[in-house]
């Protein structure tokens, strides 16, 4: 199977390790092999430029059309241009990770009333499966 | 503090409002041949009941973790003078009678549940402390006390059960599904990381 995601120029990335981790970024620069230069744009993901090692990044299949090393103010036209960040929230990657936390954000109650709702879930299912078969 | 006790240190003597009625008092007419030793002026330290952390409040549906009713959720309804927390179930929904717990064995949630209407004010700690008669002393009790008795609950304390609970089942009520959690035990699963819930 062919590689889709490659770390290239404009490549959004999820930081997953570090002070930083769960926002996203956009490579500007590669540094080395182990290396690249990042950055927000900060207005919308609140991460700043930096280098950062690959291990702590998770790459995504969005890209912004920049150029290498490219300023602040062209960076945040390619997202807002692209629609970057919305198109991130409606892939299935972020959804997983935002029930994620609401999951462990639950208080005891909380549990108990998904506990409750899923019981009445499977009764339906199974009550439409018997009347199926 | 004694009124020897008050002179022997005469220059530390602070009006007390017992200090007045000393010249109404008559001097002895004769002093003892041996001086009496003046009894030791003991200092009472009034003890403040323990400190119970912030998060256990009256109202605070609490998780008991040991004991016959481990496992239940209570609602806690205050602290005691002993630093235990008066909890009730409320008994009709999971069975667990006004009852002192240890803060030490429970799990604070965060839900709460609203008890301004409970009145539990005549419940203390003396409440649940046992009558000296019912214990019976000497041979004939050390072997009746081989059989186990039945546990009886006087009616005094079903009816306090009941004018406690009937303002704290109205409380459960108005909130929706909460009955149900109160009734439920609170059990872990193998992929429930404790440690990393938030009650």
């Amino acid at each position: 199977m062919p590689f889709h995601r490659y770390v290239e120029l404009g490549r959004v990335v999820l930081i997953n390790y570090g002070p930083e981790a769960g926002k996203l970024a956009t490579i500007i620069d590669i540094v080395d092999q182990n290396k690249c230069l990042i950055d927000g744009p900060e207005s919308i993901t609140g991460v700043t430029r930096q280098v950062i090692s690959y291990k702590r990044l998770a790459l995504t299949d969005l890209k912004v059309d920049i150029q290498r090393n490219a300023r602040q103010k062209s960076l945040l036209k390619a997202w807002t241009e692209a629609d970057t960040m919305n198109k991130w929230e409606s892939s299935s990657w972020a959804k997983k990770l935002t029930a994620r936390k609401t999951r462990a954000g639950l208080s005891d109650f909380d549990r108990f009333k998904v506990m409750v709702a899923k019981k009445q879930k499977t009764a339906i299912i199974a009550k439409k499966m018997a009347e199926l078969a | 503090m004694t009124a020897a006790a008050t002179c022997s240190f005469s220059h530390f003597v602070v009006c007390l409002p017992s200090c007045s009625n000393e010249s109404s008092q008559k001097p002895p007419r004769y002093y003892p041949a041996e001086d009496a030793k003046s009894s030791k002026s003991t200092y009472k330290v009034r003890q403040n009941p323990p400190k119970i952390r912030k998060s256990i409040t009256p109202g605070t549906v609490l998780i008991i973790l040991a004991g016959r009713f481990r496992g239940k959720r209570v609602v806690c309804l205050k602290p005691l003078e002993s630093g235990l927390l008066l909890v009730s179930g409320p008994y009709k929904i999971n069975g667990v009678p006004l009852r002192r717990v240890n803060p030490a064995y429970v799990i604070a949630t965060s839900t709460k549940v609203d008890i301004s209407k409970v009145d539990a004010a005549s419940i203390t700690d003396e409440y649940f402390s046992r009558s000296k008669d019912d214990t019976k002393e000497g041979e004939e009790a050390f072997f009746e006390g081989a059989a186990p008795k039945p546990a009886v609950v006087s009616d005094a304390r079903k009816e306090d059960q009941k004018k406690v609970d009937a303002a704290l089942l109205q409380a459960v009520a108005a909130v929706p599904m909460l009955e149900g959690y109160l009734a439920a035990h609170f059990t872990l699963s193998s992929s429930d990381k404790p440690h990393k819930m938030k009650f």
